[in-house]
């Protein structure tokens, strides 16, 4: 760790995993959605790394490999439901997606 | 992998290989006879309890202090393997009612519970991170099951959307922690924290960020929006199972990390959890007067019962009551799971295709064409209000009395409240169902109609020996 101090890799996924929840939040498209999700799923892969080398411990970087194959798993089904709702729907605009309410 | 590790899992093992193999076997089983596969996966959740059933009273440690074998596990895991027998024989005739029998139902619920028994046995972070997405992942594709049905659809991605979401605070949550103490084992946290090594600060937040993620897999107030349109559109038979699987598995999670790795903390957390535990209990009762579906209706109260049971962790950092709390907790998640399941069976036997048959209207003289059935729905509706003699006024005892020792008097009070406005919406549909006229159409279903009578019995009969079910629920302690 020299020249950068890790406080800047934590800083970096704090501000990752914001832009995240924005990005989850704000935006309408599910595909821009679920890619807000996958930033947010990074920054935590970010802030493993580098917690894992400040403590001297690998478990950190154990984790992030746990991550990815999940976040893997996850895009299956994910993009599987929206390009089924698309095929209903014509739209993947979580606005249009409606049906249920009250 | 030695003895030990095996004994360790060894229900978890079975019931996962089992599950696999269902998946193949399948594919054997002709189009119109998929009943077979839901026997089979029947047997294989019975086997599987049996089993676990065998290691009551076992405590160990297996594959390097990852998972743990306890009381508290095994209590929770037959809980959950019980919801899973429930959800099979509730699902069996509706599926084929609904057009919608596919052999992979029977395994994704299996995988599912799968992640959830992980759950109640993690003792690391990372297992349960891995439990949470092995519970969730087949719950997703479960809510979308009536594909090209668009309800269905929305209901899928919606879970699956705010699902993701929810995951990764509690990853990020995670490496929080991680960050504050050098460990992801729960135990190896409250040492660190014990010794006065870790960064509480940042614990404090890696904490709140995995309470936030459970919160919406628990449907706690402000997280619970996804749950009624979730519970309305996904197949009924999938939304009784999520509705009792997830949230117990939700709640096993949370009551072993904040019990086990949080103590330290707890002066911080609890005011938190006390005020979170009121607002699901105001919002979700208060909502579920509006509503004229019953699917919604029945989502709102299990966002309500969610507070109930969150009431009880307001006593997870008090030593001398945590025990009580825990016990408490999970006598009320068998109530619910038992309540809910007979309600769930009774929507199901009204419901008719393209989403006829659930407006609370649909349900007026039910006395009349069906007396027993209307008697068993009249039970669930005072147990889920808690009022004598059901399983839900016990469990609401239990909790209430925990809530006052632990010293939130405020918090007792606006329980009892609620379930004062709670006895509106559950009282309506008694009247709706006794008074009105009406012609509602029932299917006779073997499995269903037995789901349902037998729920109905449980429900009215442990109340009046609650102190055995309650005694076994207090063996479900973490050691």
């Amino acid at each position: 760790m020299e020249g950068v101090s890790v406080n800047y890799y934590i800083g970096l996924s704090a501000i990752l995993f914001i832009i995240g929840v924005l990005g989850v939040l704000v935006r309408r498209n599910a595909l821009v959605i679920f890619m807000s999700i996958e930033l947010m799923l990074n920054a935590a892969n970010l802030a493993f790394v580098a917690f894992s080398s400040v403590n001297n411990s690998l478990d950190g970087q154990i984790f992030v490999f746990f991550i990815m194959t999940v976040a893997a798993a996850e895009v299956a089904v994910g993009l599987a439901l929206i390009v089924a709702i698309f095929r209903t729907k014509k739209s993947i605009d979580v606005d249009q997606i409606n049906l249920l309410k009250g | 992998m030695n003895q030990a590790d095996f004994q360790t899992l060894l229900p978890v093992i079975v019931l996962t290989v089992w599950a696999a193999l269902l998946l193949i076997v399948d594919l054997f089983i002709d189009k119109e006879k998929k009943g077979i596969t839901a026997i089979l996966a029947a047997v294989g959740l019975a086997l599987t309890m049996g089993i676990s059933l065998s290691q009551t009273g076992q405590t160990s440690l297996g594959f390097s202090e990852m998972v743990v074998l306890d009381g508290f596990s095994t209590f929770v895991s037959i809980l959950l393997l019980f919801s899973g027998l429930m959800g099979i024989s509730i699902a069996y005739g509706y599926l084929k009612r609904m057009g919608i029998e596919r052999g992979e139902y029977y395994s994704l619920i299996l995988f599912s519970i799968v992640g959830m028994m992980l759950m109640t046995q993690a003792a690391d972070l990372i297992v349960v991170f891995i439990a949470l997405e092995l519970l969730s992942i087949p719950l997703y594709v479960l809510a979308a099951f009536a594909n090209t049905n668009a309800s269905s659809e929305e209901s899928g991605i919606k879970y699956f959307l705010l699902g993701a979401f929810s995951g990764s605070f509690v990853v990020y949550g995670i490496a929080l922690v991680f960050g504050a103490t050098g460990t992801t084992a729960i135990a190896g946290i409250a040492a660190t924290a014990a010794a006065g090594t870790a960064n509480v600060p940042l614990m404090l937040a890696g904490s709140a960020l995995i309470l936030v993620g459970f919160g919406f897999k628990v449907a706690a107030v402000p997280f619970q929006m996804w749950t009624p349109d979730v519970y309305q559109g996904a197949p009924t038979s999938v939304t009784a199972f999520m509705a009792a699987g997830a949230k117990i598995a939700g709640f096993a999670a949370l009551m072993r990390v904040f019990s086990t790795a949080f103590p330290s903390i707890a002066t911080d957390l609890t005011p938190v959890l006390a005020v979170l535990a009121a607002l699901t209990m105001i919002v979700g009762n208060v909502a579920a007067i509006a509503q004229k579906n019953i699917k919604r209706m029945l989502a709102y109260s299990s966002i309500a019962h969610a507070g109930y049971i969150l009431m009880a962790f307001v006593a997870f950092g008090n030593p001398a009551l945590v025990d009580d709390a825990i016990s408490a907790a999970i006598f009320y998640l068998v109530a619910y799971a038992v309540t809910n399941f007979g309600s769930w069976a009774i929507v199901i036997s009204l419901e008719e295709k393209e989403g006829k048959g659930l407006a609370l209207d649909d349900y007026a003289g039910l006395w009349r064409s069906n007396p027993l059935m209307a008697v068993a729905m009249a039970v669930f509706m005072l147990s889920l209000t808690g009022i004598p003699p059901t399983l839900g006024l016990i469990g609401k005892i239990y909790l209430f009395r925990v809530v006052v020792e632990g010293g939130f008097i405020w918090l007792a009070i606006i329980g009892v409240l609620t379930s004062l406005i709670s006895a509106f919406y559950y009282l309506r549909l008694i009247v709706i169902m006794f008074m009105k006229d009406g012609e509602p159409k029932t299917t006779p279903e073997g499995w269903l109609d037995l789901t349902w009578g037998a729920m109905a019995i449980a429900t009215v009969v442990f109340s009046f020996i609650p102190m055995s079910l309650f005694a076994w629920a207090s063996e479900a302690l973490m050691k």
